[in-house]
């Protein structure tokens, strides 16, 4: 098992606030890792530093050895890490194919010049967009709506359009921004369901922030647990539901919740 | 469905060049190509805003660009001898150029923010034109020879201006033959990745650069082209009036440059065309009311942007009609 992507001691300082502390770990090739923690816990914060959203105030994210996190998102895309963002980041006034084919722009070989004059690179380039395009509405089962606009589908459509826009690029690693959120049972059943031929069928290494405790057991290989900014425990699932920090965290403990 | 439209740009380009020279022939109304050449050129102006405004920026500083290109043409005529149609295309690259080194820093800012630094951009421009030496001061530049002849290996291609004995269809032709070059560029930017880059720039730029899109030079890129355009429409009415000041080009002038793409219909690629031949036509042929020119037309302004919020053009879909 290969470390792709490694976490080394990465921290935000917002003013005198540390949002992440120190925070270290490693995500293997071909596993489904998830971030877990209670509101406030610096998830979020950890999501945009691996994804270079945000610069570091210490620390460094490594994707195969090379650091990523001081560089522009676009060029961290490039090499292969994208991120999905949560329901409300789509093309709006797009429909979910015109979504998916514009998300393509990684793969693009022709110049914008050559888009513009309409070369054979660029044709070629179009078409291929569209079948893969086609393929990723496949593969996520979005058919019936792929001339919806984007603006007119609900919540569970929306998560699944931002993982065909998260797909299109072809990612090595993708990371999930709580991909679950605001979902009923069955859009969660189906979301997992997802995630796992993700890595199954098409061998991308998935990052994932999430609140939703029984989706994350089942869907993860391993889970980070963070609290406070700083790791507390890191580990399978089933290690992670007997360790005692955790449940700490989760729950308080039950003489600090009574104040002795 | 191609062939429906090949036949439109067939009777554009009619109506272009070959019904209005006739019409106003017959008619005898000879002011009209002054009218009508300078709604080509402001169209081309309003073309450039259009475009920043595709990426999701409000630009209202147009009229710096139009003075920019103005003044550089003028000045390479005048001061070092160039044919006008050497500076047509060197007034739009100086323009780009000037556009990317303050672009660079300017386009981070979105909505209004964006807007107001365009706004004093203008006013920036006309203070600049005011001191520099180069461009003579309030006194301006003037008696700027009309544009001479175009030829390549000998052959003549534009006869020299001076000589003709209607340099008024001759300056409408040129500035039709721009605005046709210019929407014909624009339709493609639109309709190829380029433009739906730029949709996806208007819509979430956090988006489009977590799936690669360089958006800081995509956004560099559509400004230069949009003040490339506002050169291009400066430097002709330059040639047009043979004069130019610092007060050639003023914050109004911005300000309608923008209201014609929002009268015409951000959505659409001809709609600051429209927005512009309505505007400036309508506001031409509203001196006949005299002192209630500014009223009538203000009102009207108003009436339509209540009625139809996304430009005139939007007309169209509501009918059920394609863009």
């Amino acid at each position: 098992m290969t470390a792709i992507l490694e976490v080394k001691g990465i921290t935000k300082r917002y003013g005198g606030l540390t949002a992440v502390n120190a925070v270290s770990f490693d995500v293997a090739e071909g596993e489904v890792l998830s971030v877990i923690g209670p509101n406030g816990a610096g998830k979020s914060t950890l999501f945009k530093l691996i994804s270079s959203f945000v610069p570091a105030t210490a620390g460094e994210v490594l994707f195969r050895g090379t650091k990523i996190s001081d560089l522009a998102p676009h060029k961290v895309a490039r090499m292969g890490v994208v991120r999905t963002f949560q329901e409300t980041t789509i093309f709006k006034s797009m429909t979910v194919r015109e979504n998916i084919v514009v998300a393509h722009q990684l793969r693009a070989k022709a110049s914008l010049l050559g888009f513009f004059l309409g070369s054979a690179q660029a044709k070629a380039d179009e078409e291929a967009f569209g079948v893969s395009a086609d393929e990723i509405i496949r593969f996520l089962g979005l058919g019936a709506i792929r001339d919806e606009l984007a603006s007119n589908l609900p919540q569970g459509h929306l998560r699944a359009l931002g993982m065909a826009i998260g797909l299109a690029t072809n990612p090595t690693v993708l990371l999930l921004d709580e991909p679950f959120a605001g979902m009923n049972h069955d859009e969660t059943m189906n979301m997992v369901a997802n995630v796992r031929r993700l890595r199954d069928e098409r061998g991308v290494t998935v990052l994932l922030v999430e609140h939703d405790m029984p989706a994350v057991m089942k869907i993860s290989d391993r889970i980070v647990v963070i609290n406070f900014g700083e790791k507390i425990a890191e580990g399978t699932p089933a290690e992670i539901q007997a360790n005692p920090r955790v449940i700490e965290a989760y729950l308080g403990s039950e003489d600090a919740a009574i104040g002795m | 469905m191609n062939a429906q439209r090949l036949l439109g740009i067939a009777g554009f380009l009619l109506a272009v060049f070959v019904l209005v020279p006739w019409g106003i022939a017959a008619s005898g109304r000879w002011d009209f190509y002054y009218t009508l050449t300078s709604v080509a050129l402001l169209s081309i102006g309003a073309a450039g805003v259009w475009l920043t405004f595709y990426i999701g920026r409000i630009n209202i500083g147009q009229g710096a660009y139009a003075l920019m290109g103005g003044y550089v043409s003028a000045v390479l005529i005048t001061k070092a001898g160039f044919s006008f149609w050497a500076t047509l295309p060197l007034a739009g690259l100086f323009c780009a150029v000037i556009s990317v080194l303050i672009g660079l820093p300017i386009l981070r800012l979105r909505g209004v923010y964006f807007a107001m630094v365009t706004l004093v951009l203008t006013e920036v421009t006309r203070l600049t034109a005011l001191a520099l030496p180069v461009t003579n001061g309030a006194k301006g530049i003037t008696s700027i020879p009309l544009p001479s002849e175009l030829s390549v290996f000998g052959l003549t291609i534009i006869p020299d201006f001076a000589t003709m004995q209607n340099p008024k269809l001759a300056f409408y032709l040129l500035a039709a033959t721009l605005m046709v070059l210019g929407y014909a560029a624009l339709w493609r930017i639109v309709n190829s990745r380029l433009g739906h880059l730029c949709r996806s720039l208007q819509q979430n730029e956090e988006l489009a650069s977590s799936i690669g899109v360089n958006t800081a030079y995509l956004r560099v890129l559509a400004y230069a082209i949009s003040s490339f355009f506002g050169g291009i429409s400066g430097a002709v009415f330059v040639a047009i009036s043979q004069s130019i000041y610092p007060s050639s080009f003023v914050v109004t002038d911005s300000i309608n440059f923008m209201l014609y793409c929002f009268l015409g219909g951000l959505g659409y690629v001809f709609g600051p065309m429209l927005g512009t031949l309505l505007l400036y036509f309508g506001w031409d042929l509203l001196s006949v009311a005299k002192q209630y020119q500014l009223l009538i037309y203000s009102s009207a302004m108003i009436a339509l942007m209540l009625a139809v919020p996304n430009g005139i053009l939007s007309l169209l879909d509501r009918k059920g009609g394609q863009k």
